[in-house]
């Protein structure tokens, strides 16, 4: 089984944009290993005769019918961001092409 | 050595639904920024999606028009990648069981048919724009997008050619408007299309690398960007070279694709079945009632056009090229105007005074019985065709119908024999010098002479009955 090492709590820390200091880092690298290490028991049932399950959810067919409804006020909105201009989020400068 | 080029489409489609797919937020295109978001589209903690009926509905409608499977049980899955675009870090799409799947579509290049057969259609939420005109090295996020519904429709490699591509491209487009599916505007971004091109040597069963053609404004842009990228493909080859596996913009103003980056070999989605969304369940009835609501689609109103009126496979095409001009069409003829004289009005003159004033069919100040009811006083003879011209624009811009208009103006055929008699006479007495010349054999001054009577009849002689009146005064000795 993989450890968890530093080097990944930082990692993930860093793409979550939390600032974690070391001690607290100690101790997400112990529990984040232990909760793998408890997840990867489960690798060692036999499932060979189990079917896949699909989805987790047992319910189907839960819809919205097409209506508008109010959105937020854009102060609102915009008031948790790291960073904005009262109009838009504002991030670091995108070099790479839109996505989709 | 001689190539062939290998081409599939993968085309997304805004579809047109009030709300957006997973929350209640406006799908509007033009809102301020950031003023049609909620806590869903916005990807704040702890909130659920739900997903929207009518993505549903209008999803297996265009499955069906394409020719697909409907999926009896589908479901959403979450594709994982970092972008500012996505505020959850992931998009909700579909991976292995698209609702649609294994369909096709009939094209038609220069007279012969192709089959083209579509991989899959699913659904998926679009993403937020990025502005990079904020400056200071900073990109505004505008999130009014994120979670407007997509529909991702993607074809096998079968396209053979950028005219291929361009067909495709226009009968897709076209039955994405009759369905009422979207507005497949692709200025604004609601119909993007990107195309994979690769070559192989004629005859070859492997394929070549591809590069992948994206952000491309028009139609007629994807088309030029696939014909400049299949001969750069056959250039590279031929000089010994390689192509490299990327993304190409299509710069427009120079005629020419660029590389935007290289693919990643294997980019890793970690896709997993959404847990916030329930799986999706069309049975046997709901999409039996989803095909009997399906409109004619334009293939088949197209065939109708030529058995039904007559029309010729060309004018059958432009007029259910939309379905608004269409229905435009038909309703004319139902009010009794001749098929092919309704056809040709709408096809020209109705068609140069909507171009004319930038006006879509289905805001036309001219209603259909209104055109019915001009081409019905040209066919009484009433007014002449020239006639109809000038009371169609008057029509066109006032809103009136041509009979008030007729007679508010005094437009009335003169078709009266004596009375046409009596302006014939009085020009022949007036020109005796071409009178002369009509009679010594040179029979092109007759044009002048129907011009002069044209003139002093304010364009209100019978041009048939002012031939022959005016021929059988100058026959006279």
């Amino acid at each position: 089984m993989s450890q968890i090492t530093v080097e990944d709590v930082e990692y993930i820390a860093g793409l979550a944009q939390l600032e974690v200091d070391a001690a607290t880092k100690a101790r997400l690298t112990e529990e984040l290993g232990k909760i793998l290490g408890y997840v990867a028991k489960l690798n060692e049932l036999d499932t060979r005769d189990v079917p896949p399950m699909m989805h987790a959810l047992e319910m189907r067919n839960v819809f919205r019918e097409d209506e508008a409804g109010p959105s937020l006020p854009r102060d609102l909105a915009l008031r948790a961001a790291p960073s904005h201009d009262g109009q838009y989020f504002i991030v670091p400068r995108i070099l790479d092409t839109d996505e989709v | 050595m001689a190539y062939e080029a290998v081409i599939g489409m993968e085309v997304h489609v805004e579809i047109n639904t009030r709300s957006k797919v997973f929350c209640a937020c406006s799908t509007a295109f033009d809102a301020p920024p950031n003023t049609n978001v909620c806590p869903v589209c916005l990807g704040m903690p702890g909130v659920l999606p739900v997903l929207n009926r009518e993505m549903v509905n209008k999803t297996v409608a265009v499955g069906l028009a394409l020719n697909c499977r409907i999926s009896r049980w589908s479901k959403m899955d979450r594709k994982n990648y970092f972008y500012p675009d996505l505020a959850k870090n992931y998009q909700i799409s579909q991976y292995d069981l698209p609702l649609c799947q294994e369909g096709f579509l009939d094209i038609e290049v220069d007279g012969a048919t192709r089959r083209i057969g579509i991989t899959r259609a699913h659904m998926e939420e679009d993403t937020a724009r990025n502005t990079h005109s904020i400056g200071g090295g900073q990109s505004g996020v505008d999130f009014n997008r994120a979670g407007v519904p997509l529909l991702e429709i993607v074809t096998e490699p079968d396209l053979r050619s950028a005219d291929e591509v361009y067909a495709y491209l226009t009968m897709l487009k076209q039955i994405l408007e009759y369905l009422d599916a979207s507005d497949c505007n692709i200025e604004e971004g609601s119909l993007r299309a990107e195309a994979n091109v690769s070559v192989r040597p004629v005859g070859a069963q492997t394929l070549g690398v591809k590069t992948e053609i994206k952000n491309v404004a028009s139609l007629h842009g994807v088309t030029k960007a696939v014909e400049y990228e299949i001969a750069r493909h056959v250039r590279v080859l031929d000089e010994g070279g390689t192509i490299t596996q990327e993304t190409r913009g299509w710069d427009a103003d120079r005629g020419l694709t660029f590389s935007q980056r290289q693919k990643e070999s294997a980019h890793d989605y970690h896709y997993f079945p959404e847990p916030d969304l329930a799986p999706i369940v069309v049975d046997e009835a709901w999409e039996q009632r989803i095909r009997e609501g399906l409109p004619e689609l334009p293939a088949a109103r197209r065939s109708r056009f030529s058995d039904q009126y007559g029309l010729s496979t060309y004018d059958a095409a432009i007029l259910t090229a939309t379905r608004a001009m269409a229905d435009y069409f038909e309703a004319t003829a139902a009010c009794g105007a001749d098929p092919k004289q309704a056809a040709n009005w709408i096809m020209g003159d109705l068609q140069a005074l909507l171009t004319l004033s930038a006006m879509d069919i289905r805001a036309c100040p001219v209603q259909p019985d209104a055109l019915a009811g001009m081409i019905a006083l040209i066919d009484d003879g009433t007014i002449s065709g020239k006639i109809g011209k000038d009371v169609l624009g008057e029509m066109f811009a006032t809103g009136k119908t041509a009979r008030a208009i007729v007679e508010a103006k005094g437009l009335t055929q003169i078709s009266d024999a004596d009375a046409l008699r009596a302006v014939i006479l009085e020009v022949i007495e007036k020109n005796p010098a071409q009178v002369e010349q009509y009679r010594s054999g040179k029979e092109k001054v007759l044009g002048f002479l129907v011009g002069q009577v044209m003139r002093a009849t304010q364009g209100k002689a019978n041009p048939r009955l002012l031939n022959d009146v005016l021929l059988a005064e100058l026959r006279k000795p």
